[in-house]
């Protein structure tokens, strides 16, 4: 199976990190996995976006223009990627800041209220897992067991004390995605 | 008594260094290179350092430094020695390294290399030959040329307004924490000779003892480059070029 | 990242890194001697990783940030005069710079990694990846009659690779090689397997592998001089024959390409690098179209494969070489070629890259497909 995945939003909002768990956690399932911070002129803005490939064969392209799934945290993000959404693929994303809301039909739309979630978590650090679990909810490309793998082994042994509370976040993104 | 009586070991009061060989040097009559070589090929074989000494030659008149001392050699891009040299030594600590670099070389186009090279400290000796011309090239502008003296490429006499100052880099090399030897010496009589090879051959100890970067700057002469004679440019250089070099110990720690 | 230290084989050792961190842990564990480097985006990763690893407590290589890419190269001059092994890395800027050094380098036969992570030019350009570096690579960058080896990872784990065959080819053609490479491969996270650990090289070894080196001249042996000058022409110009005939044997014995789906096509696409990525996945699109296409990857840029892309000219009806740049490997492929059959260009400049699907369009439209 392959998935390829586009992950965009402000700067500041984890998506490199998050992209880099989501990479991690491939490796632990033994797939082939890219991942391409973003390059070119939508750098600019203050957004930052990554392509992420997890594929059970080689990945060819680490840049692309369609992808099966996007994960949108913010408004511009969702005005440039919406399209590049391939017929029947999904996009998810974050509420908070998103005024004119994703208008296709022919895709599937998911709606995580992450930053909400975060805030009541009372910590705004896990917001991006908080999305790496409503992603897995609904794409399950890789087991919640090598995401904390994953965790394990993209962070350093001083944060390892913080996947529980990241696992934490995971479930709770698994609870509150909707799809509209 | 004949010739063969006389060309005896046991009479040998002065003779040409060991290390240095016999290809014909290129260097002008008068020209201050040629006794700076032989005090290099002196001190080397005094501190028997021969197969653990590379020398860096630059580009300017002794470029072909590399022609006449029995040693290794590397030949450095136009002021580049000092990077060529720290390349060499970082890899090697074991090894005694020097570069021999000229005026130009050292204190116009290799400015940065050198400050940066003494600022690391690198254990390097850095002998500096300060003629205030470029020779090689055929008596051009340096950066230690005096105010009014003329060359080819100030052939009205340096201007401050239009050419700047004469820099004085062993001053600035001093104030390098890197640094603990800078001295400036001459070659021009018997004496000064003598004490210039001290101040070289400390330069070399300090080399090995791993004291940081040492620089001996030889006040010299171009006989050809300012168009006198050898013993003109000895006088000439007493009189204009010590004032503005003055001889002795920047900074000796 | 990796705390295996020491001289442990570890085949299977899969990590997920970027391309630039890739070349630090592979150069450590190669054996090189020696890093001089300065810091330009976007390739700063390779000396930041060699600093975390800091092999000098391990391998005892050398790890010196210089004061400017020109000190950087001549760092490399001294040590590779020395028989050891010696890279530097920079991005294009940087890599203009040290092109006096690079030239020195080759005249001065010595061996050498060099690795150029290109972004967009010309002038301080953009951050963004770019392959306008080619033309400057392979057709000289520095003055002189010289040629470099040039290798086009188009993977995290080429970066690795190409770190250890680099060195190898340099050493035994003694003369500088190149990774040419830019910002996809070098900040692209992927799988790797490291190459295990070798022990550096003793004083011992270098000086029977390297006989030349200069670095102290033991009693009974002539001395060894690296130079570069020779002012009688006569011995220059036989001096430069000498170089060109040891060209001529690396074009003859080291070309290096990789045939994607080849077999049977009706066109061809020459790309390298990270383009060569790109179009792999035009390949695909290509053919659930039915389009008969195939996409040639030369490895070696220089020496570039331009026998085989000869042959290719027999074969197919036309040719489309991608890059990101206005069209520099296109001549070297009009070369081989030498007019059989139509040769288009693609690129995008100044640090934009094309997507698979916009190189498929393109190559319809160009070669009227």
């Amino acid at each position: 199976m392959k998935e390829e995945i586009i992950i965009a939003g402000f700067g500041g909002q984890g998506v490199l990190s998050m992209g880099k768990i989501l990479a991690y956690s491939g490796l632990m399932e033994g797939k082939e996995v890219s991942w391409m911070p973003s390059y070119g002129p939508e750098q600019r803005g203050g957004t930052a976006n990554v392509t992420v490939i997890l594929n059970d064969g080689p990945i060819s392209s680490p840049i692309l223009n369609q992808y099966d799934t996007a994960i949108i945290l913010n408004q511009p993000s969702l005005d440039k990627f919406e399209s590049a959404v391939k017929p029947g693929g999904t996009l998810i994303f974050d509420g908070y800041g998103i005024n004119h809301p994703p208008k296709r039909k022919d895709i599937n739309v998911y709606q995580i209220n992450a930053m909400d979630a975060a805030t009541e978590m009372k910590n705004d650090k896990t917001f991006n897992m908080i999305i790496l679990g409503g992603l897995l909810k609904v794409r399950p490309i890789v087991t919640l067991e090598n995401v904390v793998k994953g965790l394990k082994k993209s962070l350093p042994e001083r944060h390892h004390h913080l996947i529980p509370m990241n696992e934490q976040a995971i479930r709770k993104g698994m609870d509150i995605i909707k799809k509209l | 008594m004949n010739v063969t009586d006389i060309i005896k070991p046991e009479n040998i009061v002065y003779q040409k260094p060991r290390l240095m060989n016999d290809n014909h040097m290129h260097y002008c009559p008068g020209c201050s290179h040629g006794v700076v070589h032989k005090l290099i090929a002196e001190v080397i074989d005094e501190l028997g350092i021969e197969e653990k000494t590379i020398g860096v030659a630059p580009v300017g008149c002794a470029v072909f430094a590399y022609n006449y001392l029995d040693i290794d050699w590397q030949e450095a891009a136009h002021g580049r020695a000092p990077a060529v040299a720290t390349g060499i030594k970082r890899l090697n600590p074991d090894k005694v390294v020097f570069t021999y670099q000229g005026d130009g070389d050292l204190a116009a186009i290799g400015t940065a290399e050198t400050i940066h090279a003494c600022n690391r400290g690198e254990n390097i000796v850095i002998i500096f030959i300060n003629n205030a011309i470029y020779g090689m090239t055929g008596g051009q502008m340096a950066p230690t040329t005096l105010i009014n003296m003329k060359t080819s490429t100030c052939p009205f006499g340096r201007n401050e307004q239009l050419n700047g100052y004469p820099l004085k880099i062993s001053d600035l090399l001093a104030q390098l924490e890197g640094t603990c030897l800078v001295t400036r010496q001459s070659v021009h009589t018997a004496p000064a000779i003598k004490k210039a090879k001290k101040k070289l051959r400390l330069a070399f100890e300090n080399s090995m003892a791993g004291k940081g970067t040492s620089i001996v700057e030889f006040v010299s002469t171009c006989a050809s480059g300012w168009k006198m004679t050898p013993e003109a440019s000895n006088k000439w250089m007493e009189q204009n070029m010590f004032p503005m070099y003055p001889i002795g110990d920047l900074k000796n720690v | 990242m990796n705390k295996n230290e020491g001289n442990t084989i570890m085949t299977e050792e899969v990590e997920l890194m970027k391309g630039n961190e890739a070349i630090a842990h592979a150069a450590v564990r190669y054996g090189a001697d020696g890093y001089f480097g300065y810091p330009i985006t976007p390739q700063s990763e390779i000396m930041e990783t060699l600093m975390e690893l800091h092999p000098w407590t391990t391998t005892g290589m050398v790890v010196l940030q210089a004061e400017s890419e020109v000190a950087a190269i001549n760092m490399v001059y001294g040590g590779a005069g020395c028989g050891k092994r010696v890279m530097t890395s920079s991005s294009s800027p940087g890599i203009s710079l040290k092109q006096e050094g690079i030239s020195y380098i080759a005249a001065g036969q010595l061996p050498c990694l060099l690795v150029n992570v290109m972004r967009g030019g010309p002038g301080l350009g953009t951050i963004q990846p770019s392959q306008a570096d080619y033309f400057q690579t392979v057709k000289g960058g520095g003055h002189g009659d010289y040629r470099l080896i040039t290798l086009a990872p188009a993977s995290v784990q080429e970066m690795a690779d190409f770190v250890g065959l680099g060195f190898d080819l340099a050493f035994k053609h003694r003369t500088p090689a190149m990774i040419l490479t830019d910002g996809v491969i070098g900040q692209m996270m992927e799988k790797v397997v490291l190459p295990p650990h070798r022990p550096r090289l003793t004083e011992e070894q270098i000086r029977k592998e390297s006989p030349w080196a200069s670095s102290g001249k033991p009693a009974g042996r002539k001395r060894n001089v690296i130079t570069t000058l020779e002012l009688d022409s006569a011995v220059m110009e036989q001096i430069n024959i000498e170089l060109q005939n040891k060209y001529k044997h690396i074009e003859d014995t080291e070309v290096r390409y990789e045939e994607i789906g080849c077999e049977d096509v009706d066109y061809l696409i020459v790309a390298f690098g990270s383009c060569a990525r790109i179009c792999q996945k035009t390949v695909e699109l290509a053919h659930e179209q039915g389009l008969k296409i195939g996409l040639f990857r030369p490895i070696t840029l220089w020496p570039f494969p331009s026998k085989i892309l000869n042959r290719y000219a027999d074969k197919v009806k036309g040719m489309i070489s991608v890059e990101l740049n206005a069209g520099q490997m296109v001549e070297d492929v009009k070369l081989a070629v030498n007019g059989k059959i139509p040769v288009e260009h693609f690129g995008r400049l100044g640090g934009i890259v094309p997507d698979p699907n916009e190189v498929l369009e393109a190559l319809k439209t160009k070669l009227r497909i």
